[in-house]
């Protein structure tokens, strides 16, 4: 039985009408983990809790009336507490923190009858686009030998491309859902700032940081976005806003539909097969009856210093709490108060993280925080008022979400300039706070392109409706990596 | 060279919300180390603060109270700095956009009134407390502190002495309660304060540089430590030595200032808007709200009472000082029949002496004061003298007796009764021949014996003006 290619969609369906237990449909997903454990994609794995949960779930199938998800499995990100489970966010500091609380978005989705099978591997503390940032190791590529998954997200979207779990649950600050999903060949949803509440979620850059999720088709991104998104009233950054039926409008007509594709989007950054790529996915929407307009979006060039200024900002507070004091690493004998904070601090802390709270310490300085951050706060403002006025005029905005296909493992660790450069299709997004996607869109080399599609705050609905529908027309997330079949 | 003292306090007034001013742990004081530190006082990864939106309506409370600029839109921002007992490894606070702005408080100090500008009231975090005893080397840490809302209260350099000082705190001390926005308890640290402090050669318009005294906790203590660091300062300067800026700590144990750290070693705090927590607005229905329940303020109510119950000054400041006490007056006018100025002297002398000498607040008197009403009432209509009214008094005060039953069980009714009060003067008299005498010869002092002679043998009971009366009559030269 090959229950591991199934969407969620259909794996609601063999449930609700019998043909498979939620223990059944667990055991054989955790069995492929165990197979398939070289490709690191997971932390942890909560066997134990798993099954328990399936056997709850069976239950409420027998008993009828259960919420759609109910029985499927999942795993969630690292970074999002669980509790009585490590939380590790791909961090020697927190290897040894078990949360004693769970975050919203883990309470939403269990609420809803997910079975959670496990954590899964990210950069550490989501700061990476490779996945070569994890205390334990990079998670693989599954699609090609040696290369990197993305990142930070990155053993969520290899896990769900090696089909060893149906979903997953993501986190992007700067591309963190969108890069490893399109480097993976899943489909991957960053949705509106404020729109998943951030409560247990550990801060990377708080005012950037969104979960979402990651799975295979648009359809299913539609199910269990339901499930995650809403108010929550722990979060005074979470917006107050209903949340729509995400699977209403799924086959609506594209008849009419404006694109629009910004011309800073196709400059030489990008890589020649990749534009190819992205043109042959647009020419799909316009079979559909979609419009092509160009728009412009002059500040995008600025994104990226502006990014790696606020979010080092924010993170270089955010992750004072990791003190050695009350949980996490704590070096051993400490001499005084000094001694213990620099030790364990660190030995906690890997070097990309360090990079970045030096830098955003810098940047807060007395001094150097006009220059520095008040000068990307404007620069913030101009980049989302170059995208709401090309949402005036189109519906969604399309382009790459990356200049290249996948990168091989090492490749771009020497240089961090180069490996946040690979990160100017996603960042911009961030910074204005709104919902995008990454779809499979076509192969380079036999490896997944993603085709990005951005929308208008609290417009998920119509991005998956635009997704679902190119879906319908093309196979490419349904292939499976050689190998994983 | 005569030098002018140059003053300015920051003063932290915790705000008595039952939840902390992110958390929803209680602020209760005295529970035992860590049992009120939730989730998110504990800085756990992932938790993010919620703001308590009373803590709102306290500051815009207090900054209509010091008719200050209260401010649209308010922002929080993160102050970093790594302490053990600082859980998130920064405070939250306010920067650059305070919820108060510039506002002022009138002072007394001797018979002159002084204005005192305040120049912003920001709400912000506590920390948590280090524990170094008993922990044998280590320090304990007790987050129960942590996550207290404090309101910051910055005045101006504009106080000149110790004396304008410690009328300032005691006045926003005041202020504080009457608005019943913090306890004011200053054992507990509701209330506390830091000192800056510089001098400068009177007439100049300069300021000198400043040294910042952290963390006093009593009116006294910041009076004698101001005394002390005035001295210290003038001593360096007049050996033509200058003033480092820095922070100094003041040991009331050696009373001397010693430095804590100087400009230099300064944390840089590197505050950032915190992007966990959304500006605040305030809106007009919340400033229209408050200022509807802000309540009649000391001076305004000082006035009143001057005016409308024509109370001496001391008086009327004395109860106006502190808002139970004056409401306790007012009921007592209301309901006991006697006169402002009864009234006044009984809450001011009586009550407050036995309070004070249980070292009780007003709140917590045994006796409310719809009990001592009725006790006033009974000398309005003559049923005991003033002189019985006070052992009365002492009587309620032990027990839960109505001042009723206590007149009634003890006999101590007084007697208005003309015939026997004459009977027991006539008795004294015929016992008295002596002394009947030498007044009849012109010792008016010896009348005073025979009204004392009366008041014994009545046991106090007797109507003094009654026994005044008869007394003349009989005596008749």
């Amino acid at each position: 039985m090959t229950m591991h290619t199934k969407t969620l969609k259909q794996l609601s369906q063999g449930l609700q009408t019998g043909e498979y237990s939620s223990q059944e449909l667990t055991l054989a997903y955790l069995n492929r983990i165990q197979q398939y454990s070289a490709l690191n994609s997971f932390i942890s794995v909560t066997e134990a809790q798993a099954i328990a949960a399936a056997k709850q779930a069976d239950a409420l199938l027998t008993a009828g009336n259960a919420p759609l998800l109910t029985g499927i499995p999942m795993a969630h990100k690292d970074i999002f507490c669980t509790q009585g489970v490590k939380t590790s966010c791909g961090s020697k500091m927190l290897d040894n923190f078990i949360a004693p609380y769970n975050a919203t978005v883990v309470d939403n989705l269990n609420a809803a009858g997910m079975v959670s099978l496990g954590k899964l591997n990210m950069d550490e503390f989501a700061m990476g686009s490779s996945n070569e940032t994890s205390f334990y190791g990079t998670a693989y590529n599954p699609w090609a030998d040696n290369t990197v998954p993305g990142g930070s997200s990155g053993g969520s979207a290899a896990a769900v491309a090696a089909r060893l779990i149906p979903a997953a649950t993501g986190t992007d600050t700067g591309g963190s859902i969108r890069q490893p999903a399109a480097f993976c060949g899943i489909t991957g949803l960053k949705p509106t700032y404020g729109r998943v509440s951030r409560y247990g979620m550990i801060a990377y850059a708080s005012s950037l940081d969104q979960g979402g999720p990651m799975t295979q088709t648009a359809e299913d991104a539609a199910l269990m976005l339901q499930a995650m998104a809403g108010f929550d009233p722990k979060d005074s950054t979470s917006a107050q806003q209903d949340v729509p039926n995400y699977s209403t409008n799924l086959n609506n007509s594209l008849q009419d539909l404006k694109i629009g594709l910004p011309k800073e989007f196709f400059d030489e950054g990008l890589n020649n097969d990749m534009a190819t790529a992205i043109e042959t996915a647009v020419n799909e929407y316009k079979q559909m009856g979609a419009e092509i307009i160009e728009v412009s979006m002059p500040h995008l060039k600025l994104a990226i210093p502006a990014y790696y200024v606020i979010a080092p900002a924010e993170c270089s507070a955010n992750l004072q709490r990791m003190d050695g004091v009350r949980f996490g690493h704590r070096c051993d004998n400490p001499e005084d108060l000094n001694d213990l904070y620099i030790r364990s601090r660190g030995e906690g802390f890997g070097t990309e993280v360090k990079r970045r709270i030096l830098v955003g310490t810098y940047a807060l300085s007395a001094g150097y925080y006009d220059a520095h951050y008040i000068k990307a706060q404007k620069i913030r403002r101009l980049i989302t008022e170059d995208f709401t006025k090309a949402l005036e005029s189109v519906d969604v905005i399309m382009g790459p979400v990356t200049p290249t296909p996948a990168f091989g493992i090492g490749e771009k660790t020497a240089d961090p300039i180069e490996m946040y450069l690979a990160d100017i299709y996603t960042i911009a997004i961030n910074l204005a706070g709104l919902p995008a996607m990454s779809i499979p869109a076509g192969f380079i080399d036999n490896k997944p392109v993603g085709l990005q599609i951005i929308g208008n705050y609290f417009a998920e609905a119509k991005l998956l409706n635009v997704a679902h529908q190119y879906q319908q027309v093309t196979n490419w997330h349904q292939q499976t990596p050689k190998g994983f079949e | 060279m005569q030098w002018e003292t140059v003053i300015g306090l920051e003063i932290h007034a915790q705000l008595s919300t039952k939840t902390k001013i992110f958390s929803g742990a209680s602020t209760a004081y005295g529970a035992k180390p860590n049992t009120q530190a939730c989730a998110v006082d504990l800085g756990l990864p992932g938790v993010l603060p919620v703001l308590n939106q009373e803590v709102v309506r306290m500051a815009v409370k207090f900054g209509m109270a010091i008719e200050a600029e209260i401010a649209d839109y308010s922002v929080f921002a993160r102050k970093n700095y790594f302490y053990p007992d600082l859980p998130k490894g920064y405070q939250i606070s306010q920067m650059d956009h305070p919820i108060v702005g510039i506002g002022h408080l009138d002072i007394e100090v001797g018979d002159q009134t002084k204005r005192i500008g305040v120049t912003r009231a920001h709400l912000e975090e506590d920390a948590g407390k280090s524990l170094h005893e008993s922990f044998h080397g280590s320090t304990g840490i007790d987050l129960n502190r942590a996550g207290t809302p404090l309101l910051e209260i910055v005045s101006e350099p504009d106080m000149r002495s110790a004396k304008e000082a410690v009328a300032y705190m005691r006045k926003i001390h005041e202020l504080v309660q009457y608005l019943e926005i913090s306890d004011g308890n200053m054992q507990e640290g509701s209330f506390r304060c830091d000192v800056n402090i510089s001098l400068r050669p009177k007439g100049q318009t300069e300021y000198g540089t400043r040294a910042e005294l952290k963390n006093i906790n009593s009116f006294k203590f910041v009076e004698k430590a101001i005394f002390t660091e005035v001295e210290r300062q003038k001593e360096i300067l007049e050996a033509g030595g200058s003033i480092t800026q820095e922070t100094r700590l003041y040991d009331a144990d050696k009373d001397e200032t010693r430095s804590m750290r100087s400009k230099e070693e300064a944390n840089d705090y590197r505050y950032f808007p915190d992007p966990d927590l959304l500006p605040v607005y305030i809106s007009s229905e919340l400033r229209a709200q408050v200022k509807a329940e802000l309540p009649e303020l000391p001076e305004a109510k000082k006035q009143r009472f001057l005016n409308e119950y024509k109370l001496e000054a001391e008086a009327a400041n004395n109860l106006a000082s502190s808002r139970p006490l004056a409401d306790y007056f007012e009921a007592l006018v209301k309901t006991s029949g006697c006169t402002a100025k009864t009234c006044s002297n009984w809450v001011s002398v009586e009550l407050s002496g036995a309070l004070n000498k249980k070292n009780l607040s007003i709140t917590q008197s045994p006796i409310s004061a719809e009990r001592l009403a009725q006790l006033l009432q009974r000398i309005a209509d003559n049923t005991i003298s003033g002189k019985i009214a006070k052992q009365v008094f002492e009587a309620m005060w032990s027990n839960n007796d109505s001042a009723d039953t206590i007149i009634e069980t003890k006999g101590l009714k007084q007697i208005t009764d003309s015939g026997a009060i004459e009977a027991i003067i006539d008795k004294i008299i015929a016992d008295n021949q002596g002394q009947v005498e030498q007044y009849l010869s012109g010792k008016d002092k010896v009348f005073g014996f025979f009204v004392g002679q009366t008041m014994k043998a009545s046991q106090g009971k007797a109507n003094p003006a009654e026994v005044n009366k008869i007394l003349k009559e009989k005596l008749k030269r």
